[in-house]
């Protein structure tokens, strides 16, 4: 079958649409030359971080999945700091994604799932937003992405991979068709994902970034080697003897991590696996007042730009009591 | 009057054709429901898996997520998305079910949008997710859906995740792996399989209370039809108990 395709000659096509990152292997060595890897301290606050590691036009990703193990308080301050401009690995993403959506935050989006929250159903804002066509949007899927952030953490400039071909997910994307050199198998081929910043949500971690994630990892471990910042945000701190004690559960290691904030339900509303269930009651308090367009600037008047920090949102959101009861359902301990 | 609803029905179908041994990735709501009746009826060895990287959990309630804690609960792995897609590519992963807006006569899908100007759309989706993924990796894709002449179409504005293509080989010469393939689209009407040469869409059976005639009226394009055109057999007392008391008692999904 090899020396048949190859004496076929066969057109090799490409996807029509912009790579928005660099996939450039040289250029992220060169950064990561420059990268700190000093075991020291990192702990900082959410504030600080949006403001000080992510400008107006970078490229951003956020870990979990949508609306589990997401890094909630910094999506807020990204938005509450008014960052424009950005690009978005629309990678999993759900309520992160209309998040940045209510402040309008990028502008440029790499596709695999957006504007959607599952079985919640879609985000009137959001849709709007894309819409609009103020987003430009290169297509892709949520292998794909998962494999472009492979490459990155790779080292690599692209990873080949047998999905997408023939379809308008390909043809909407700028992946670009590839032959195997040893058996002429045709493939597709995808370009590293290097973001400039990245943000993951942990369980627990020490001050110097040593991660422990329970429950699905999703694409997290390879993100936080891709991206060239990485800020971890964690439920817990945790001394770094108990990481010392156990160092095959380090799943993202110190040197990936540029700074660590303690942000306890900081996935809320989202879930949180063994800690506490999702808020659907406050997910549909979003969905419903992003319905018109005067309904969700109210609404974000009062969660967002009307709140110093995430603490302040999730005290308006039932504070300790709420988070108890998302606790219990997580335990299945209550139904509801 | 029968006794069940059209889901219902659907998802017994679909618990039907998913053996004991087999794995399985299924995204929430009705696939999910379907696998897990096929676990509690006759494959108790069915292996689910969720592409955010749960494999085999004990599902103590329906997923609202395909990543949250539920569909990782008392699981034999809580892996990742890269592991999960990367044991389709490998051609581990028997059975998926994807849903959409459209779909075509070569069980093409589209769930990324509805116009002509991919940078503006329409009506715009949330798009591909995993299910191109799943689409062109899983040896056997399904498709559960209410069935009319808008949704079964021929002009289909976007392939999302790819059926056969333009039918014939065609999926094959693009490059995706050889044997995989759209098998089985349950509508609330018929149960469709593919014509082996053309891949055209073909209708196996008629379930009960629908005519061939409602059939092709309710579907955009000809349909091809097998030589012998069965019954659907429809849900029996031991699937729809299991199904509405131990499946889905809230009746989230069946409710509808």
């Amino acid at each position: 079958m090899s020396a048949e395709v190859m004496e076929k000659n066969i057109e090799l096509k490409s996807g029509v649409n912009k790579v928005f990152t660099d996939p450039d292997a040289d250029a992220a060595r060169a950064y990561f030359r420059g990268k700190s890897r000093a075991l020291r301290p990192k702990l900082t606050t959410v504030e600080e971080v949006v403001r000080t590691m992510i400008s107006d036009g970078d490229y951003i990703a956020i870990g979990g999945f949508g609306a589990n193990r997401i890094p909630t308080a910094i999506c807020h301050e990204i938005v509450r700091q008014g960052k424009k401009g950005l690009g978005f690995a629309g990678h999993t993403s759900t309520h992160d994604f209309q998040i940045l959506s209510a402040g309008e935050a990028f502008n440029r989006c790499d596709i695999a799932y957006i504007i959607g929250l599952e079985a919640r159903g879609l985000s009137p804002n959001a849709r709007r937003y894309i819409e609009s066509g103020k987003v430009k949007l290169t297509e892709w899927t949520n292998a794909t992405m998962s494999w472009r952030l492979k490459a990155a953490a790779m080292g690599l400039s692209f990873i080949p991979a047998r999905n997408i071909l023939g379809t308008d997910t390909f043809k909407y994307s700028a992946a670009k068709e590839i032959l195997c050199p040893f058996t002429g198998q045709k493939y597709a081929a995808y370009p590293a994902l290097y973001p400039d910043f990245a943000a993951i949500h942990v369980h627990e971690c020490d001050v110097y970034g040593n991660c422990h994630v329970y429950g699905a990892s999703v694409s997290d471990f390879d993100l936080a080697k891709a991206a060239r910042r990485v800020v971890i945000t964690t439920e817990r701190l945790v001394s770094t003897e108990k990481i010392r004690q156990q160092p095959e559960a380090t799943v993202i290691p110190f040197w990936c991590v540029d700074a660590v904030i303690e942000s306890p339900y900081g996935s809320y509303p989202g879930n949180m696996p063994y800690e506490y269930f999702s808020d659907e009651e406050h997910l549909r308090e979003w969905l419903a007042a992003e319905k018109e367009p005067e309904s969700l600037k109210k609404f974000m008047d009062k969660y967002i730009y009307g709140t110093k920090n995430f603490d302040e949102y999730l005290a308006l959101c039932g504070g300790t009591e709420k988070m108890n009861k998302l606790r219990r359902i997580e335990l299945l301990i209550d139904k509801k | 009057m029968a006794d069940y609803n059209p889901m219902e029905l659907m998802i017994c179908v679909a618990a039907r054709n998913l053996e004991d041994g087999a794995t399985v990735v299924v995204g929430t709501g009705a696939p999910c429901a379907a696998a897990m009746l096929s676990q509690k009826t006759h494959s108790p060895n069915l292996c689910i898996m969720f592409e955010a990287g749960g494999v085999a959990p004990i599902l103590p309630a329906m997923p609202i997520s395909v990543g949250d804690s539920r569909t990782f609960h008392k699981a034999l792995m809580a892996s990742s998305m890269p592991e999960i897609m990367e044991t389709c590519q490998r051609g581990m992963v028997d059975y998926t079910f994807l849903g959409g807006a459209q779909i075509d006569m070569y069980g093409n899908i589209n769930s990324t949008m509805i116009g002509s100007d991919h940078a503006k759309p329409k009506v715009r989706f949330p798009g591909s997710g995993g299910a191109n993924d799943l689409a062109s990796l899983c040896w056997r894709t399904m498709m559960m859906t209410v069935q009319d002449a808008k949704r079964f179409t021929d002009k289909i504005n976007f392939i999302t995740s790819p059926g056969y293509l333009q039918g014939g080989n065609t999926r094959y010469e693009a490059g995706l792996p050889k044997g995989t393939g759209p098998y089985r689209i349950i509508t609330n009407m018929a149960i469709m399989g593919f014509d082996e040469e053309t891949k055209w869409m073909k209708v196996l059976s008629i379930n009960p209370g629908y005519s061939r005639k409602d059939v092709q009226d309710n579907c955009g394009f000809e349909l091809k039809w097998a030589d012998s055109i069965a019954d659907t057999d429809p849900p029996t007392a031991d699937e729809l108990r299991i199904l509405r008391e131990e499946v889905d008692p809230h009746r989230y999904i069946i409710g509808r």
